[in-house]
């Protein structure tokens, strides 16, 4: 393993971290709700009566922090090298999968090990396990 | 008593998560990419993200958690499901081939959205898309879940 330094920011990241933690802590002070972006989508997805409100809030946050991240910080949007095909597959997969497990990154990486949920911590293992592992596949095998 | 409105806590949280991913480089999928990529020159920048994020919502989970009611009264919604069974894992395996073939996942994705982005649109669309076929087949074996983690 060699460590990219020329890509390394830990500061940022370290920053951008704090900022999703304090994000969890808002949420969750004022609504009692966990931060999973992955429920809240899927909230949506399927409304239930009066549930939903808070859900399109935060979702309106997260849209309109893009435009406030160029403005603060020169944010750039995402440049995505993936055809549609491959995209599409990916977006299924991670669809699917966090339904199926009931979170995501934020959801189970960031609320779950925070909350010490041993269930959390072996969603979080292993899809970084099979995320690491697509990577290989892709890259270093396909690629 | 609403101390907060109900429509403006979550929206500011969304705002700071959304900040907090952008500042983390993690809106970027070659940056995630590039954290995944273990073989490959590796970038450890997530790993710091997740340090801070975890470290503060450790906290303030610590802190809230002889509360019984948010600070608009509404009840703590923890997650209550802990079983670790074939669901949950075969999930979180296919969440990670898929994080893994795009370097989005959730919340990226939609911030992406707020950029603008065709390539986030899709990406969205066919997550909801996969959602939708999880509930549409498991309507009649899996309970509906009561509580979700995320």
């Amino acid at each position: 393993m060699q460590i990219d330094w020329s890509h390394f920011t830990p500061l940022p990241a370290l920053a951008g971290g704090v900022l999703i933690g304090l994000a969890a802590t808002l949420l969750f002070l004022s609504e009692g709700r966990i931060l999973g972006a992955a429920g809240i989508l899927g909230g949506l997805v399927n409304p239930k009566p009066g549930k939903w409100l808070w859900r399109l809030a935060l979702i309106a946050g997260l849209f309109a922090s893009a435009p406030l991240a160029v403005l603060l910080f020169g944010a750039q949007g995402p440049v995505i090298n993936l055809s549609a095909t491959p995209l599409v597959i990916a977006g299924l997969l991670v669809g699917a999968g966090s339904r199926l497990a009931n979170g995501c990154t934020s959801g189970h990486g960031v609320c779950g090990l925070a909350r010490l949920s041993p269930r959390s911590a072996a969603a979080t293992a292993t899809f970084m396990a099979t995320g690491f592992l697509t990577v290989f596949i892709v890259r270093h095998l396909l690629g | 008593m609403k101390i907060l409105s109900p429509f403006l806590a979550p929206f500011l949280a969304g705002l700071l998560f959304g900040l907090g991913l952008c500042l983390g480089g993690m809106t970027q999928p070659q940056k995630v990419l590039g954290f995944l990529d273990l073989a490959g020159g590796w970038d450890p920048s997530l790993a710091f993200v997740m340090a801070g994020a975890v470290s503060i919502a450790f906290v303030a989970f610590r802190f809230l958690a002889g509360r019984e009611r948010s600070l608009n009264g509404a009840p703590l919604a923890l997650p209550q499901a802990s079983a670790i069974d074939a669901r949950l894992l075969g999930g979180a395996a296919l969440f990670g081939i898929g994080w893994g073939l795009a370097g989005f996942c959730p919340a990226p994705a939609l911030v992406g959205l707020g950029f603008l982005s065709p390539g986030a649109l899709l990406f969205i669309v066919a997550m909801a898309a996969g959602m939708i076929l999880v509930d549409a087949l498991s309507t009649v074996s899996a309970p509906e879940p009561a509580t979700e983690d995320a």
